[in-house]
């Protein structure tokens, strides 16, 4: 194991010696950005800025859980939505049909989303990127349509009604106190999943995202550390399904389409996959940028599109990589470096 | 029983066309092009277009009129396929994959939304059909219109197959596949031989589009992108890269669907479909024609 703990090390994130990759990954920027988050509605304070604040917030969430599994674990998930959507809905179902405040769902929620990850998670994680890409896709698609035909979920029309939040005799239900509250729960989301990759568990994601041959061969139980990272990303994504819902008092299967998994992984690619701080600004881009371009209408996807490609062509790292100057990897111009997939080769 | 069966059978010889291109492409550059499905829409877009501009010259019920409609839709969405791949593809060939991936889901976002700022985001009635009376065989309805795009399709998959297995440039591009670095060493134009893939993939793809326009008689922006995840799913359960698998995946992929429509109702069909996938890739995780993968390490 101490070989593991070595080749963790040296990859750490945060450990540079670079100047600028410091600051950037310095506490005080996080400080700073906390007390924006909460200085914000001294400046608007409309219920729209507002609302758009708070979905921003819960896509830093979602976009920090997704970066666990694709950012830390190098595991393609293009299905996360479908986590989102068990979070919302088990929260959204126990309290609408129980009566039961929303905050006492929380260990229901966690344990669906838990079980929801093994079952993906169990079958599937020992298959390799793209058909684990397509497996998950075709479980958030799986998730989605279920939602969509049973009874309990309310079919197209969804789940409404699901009360505020309240906390100790607190009622949270007005937006800016809810906004508070989720800026909160966000952050210490944030801080848990960046301390997550920075724990044991996190080098052992980072080495098979590295190279997992050598990680299994260097003693690390490759199928329990993805699964792991599988259902750390889905509790992340099941609890911010569930402040979705109460933000918006109502889920319907439209919000939890592949559309919605695509733009959460491009947060995280185009932050930079395993940056806590560029994920997090992948996160404000992709929800506050089809507000921003709100005036360009149709053009909104269209030229979201375009940006995607641009920024990837110009930074395949991502805006903010984890490292100011990534190091080249040994396997350029060769996509599969172990040559595994090659075999497979057109008969 | 039989018509079940029949039905499979010509919607899977429309997922096996464009599970094709899907296959071509990752055989070769190990892509997932998620904008393939895309290209199939842009097809049926094409091929409306060509309609609307030709459609005094050549009718719009006779099968003539679906063939030339279909090359020259076969000839746009080539073009095209060439295009992407040369602007979002080509410059990141060295990059990590997730990136490229990350590009083609962003290709398909343009084109969606691109088509719906030209046609509007309303369906479109597709101005032609080919008529013919239905016949009876074994029981199953089938009209001689399905007969002959199914006809279409398979002279498609078995002349791209002859091309891929008869030809030099057909034995470049299995070279690439084999190993791309060796490839350019031995002198084939590496460049040249990919964008000639994305040009055989992404026809193929218009192809489809063009027939299931023809046939299902409405197109919207929107349709390439469950046939794509669908192409996808077959070419995964043929084994991905693999030809022939695709082709049977494409049609087992059409049965399930049509079993499964039959068993459980139309609502829980891709259920069915995707369930049966995650299943078959947790039993065989390269497919059904697929090789068995064995790790260097």
């Amino acid at each position: 194991m101490a070989t593991t703990t070595n080749t963790g090390t040296r990859t750490r994130p945060g450990s540079d010696q670079n100047l600028i990759s410091r600051a950037l990954s310095s506490r005080g920027l996080g400080v700073a950005a906390l007390a924006f988050a909460l200085l914000f509605p001294f400046v608007i304070a409309t219920p729209y800025a507002l609302s758009v604040m708070t979905s921003a917030a819960i896509y830093v969430m979602l976009a920090v859980g997704l970066n666990i599994v694709v950012g830390y674990c190098g595991l393609l998930d293009l299905g996360f939505a479908a986590f989102f959507a068990v979070g919302a809905y088990t929260s959204g179902v126990i309290s609408t049909e129980f009566d039961i405040p929303i905050l006492a769902t929380i260990p229901a929620v966690i344990v669906v989303t838990v079980v929801a990850g093994l079952i993906i998670g169990g079958p599937t994680l020992r298959l390799r990127s793209d058909y684990l890409a397509i497996v998950t896709l075709g479980f958030g698609e799986i998730i989605r349509i279920t939602a969509n035909n049973l009874d309990i979920t309310g079919g197209p029309s969804g789940i409404f009604g699901i009360p505020g939040i309240d906390l100790f005799g607190l009622d949270l239900s007005s937006p800016a106190a809810f906004y508070y509250f989720v800026v909160v729960v966000v952050t210490i989301a944030v801080i848990g999943a960046a301390r997550l990759g920075r724990s044991r568990l996190g080098r052992a994601w980072r080495f098979i995202r590295e190279d997992e041959d050598a990680a299994e061969a260097m003693g690390v139980h490759t199928y329990r550390v993805k699964l792991a990272a599988y259902i750390a990303g889905a509790v992340w994504g099941g609890l911010a399904g569930m402040l979705f819902g109460v933000q918006l008092t109502a889920i319907s299967p439209a919000s939890f389409t592949f559309l919605q998994s695509a733009l959460i992984l491009m947060a995280v690619v185009l932050g930079g996959m395993g940056s806590t701080p560029g994920v997090i600004a992948g996160a404000l881009f992709v929800s506050l940028a089809p507000e921003l371009l709100r005036g360009a209408a149709d053009y909104r996807y269209f030229a979201f599109g375009l940006i995607l490609i641009t920024v990837i062509i110009f930074r395949p790292q991502g805006v903010w990589p984890v490292r100011a100057r990534e190091k080249e990897r040994p396997d350029q111009g060769d996509p599969d470096p172990h040559g595994a997939l090659a075999k497979e080769a057109i008969s | 029983m039989s018509q079940l069966i029949w039905n499979g059978l010509f919607v899977g010889s429309f997922y096996g066309l464009v599970a094709l291109g899907y296959s071509m492409v990752y055989g070769i550059i190990k892509l997932l092009n998620f904008a393939h499905g895309d290209i199939y829409m842009l097809g049926a877009f094409g091929g409306f277009a060509v309609l609307g501009l030709l459609g005094g010259v050549i009718g719009t019920t006779s099968f003539v009129a679906l063939l030339i409609v279909l090359v020259i839709a076969m000839l746009l969405t080539g073009a095209f396929g060439v295009l992407l791949e040369r602007v979002a593809y080509r410059p990141l060939r060295g990059a990590p994959r997730l990136s490229i991936l990350i590009t083609a889901v962003g290709a398909s976002f343009a084109i969606e939304y691109g088509v719906r700022l030209v046609a509007g985001p309303n369906p479109r009635v597709y101005p032609l059909r080919i008529g013919g009376e239905s016949i009876d065989v074994l029981g199953a309805r089938i009209t001689w219109e399905q007969v002959a795009l199914i006809g279409i399709a398979f002279a498609l998959m078995i002349g791209l197959n002859l091309y891929i297995l008869r030809t030099s440039e057909g034995r470049a591009m299995r070279a690439i596949a084999l190993d791309p670095k060796a490839s350019l060493l031995m002198g084939i134009n590496v460049d040249r031989v990919i964008s000639r893939v994305f040009f055989l993939g992404s026809a193929l793809a218009g192809a489809a589009g063009v027939m299931a326009g023809a046939y299902y008689g409405k197109i919207d922006f929107l349709m390439g992108f469950v046939i794509g995840l669908k192409a996808f799913t077959a070419a995964v359960i043929g084994g991905i890269g693999n030809f022939p698998g695709a082709m049977l995946g494409g049609l087992l992929l059409g049965l399930l669907e049509s079993f499964g429509t039959q068993w459980l109702g139309g609502e829980w069909r891709d259920v069915f479909t995707f369930a049966v996938l995650i299943l078959l890739l947790s039993v065989r995780p390269t497919g059904l024609l697929g090789e068995r993968v064995t790790e260097r390490v």
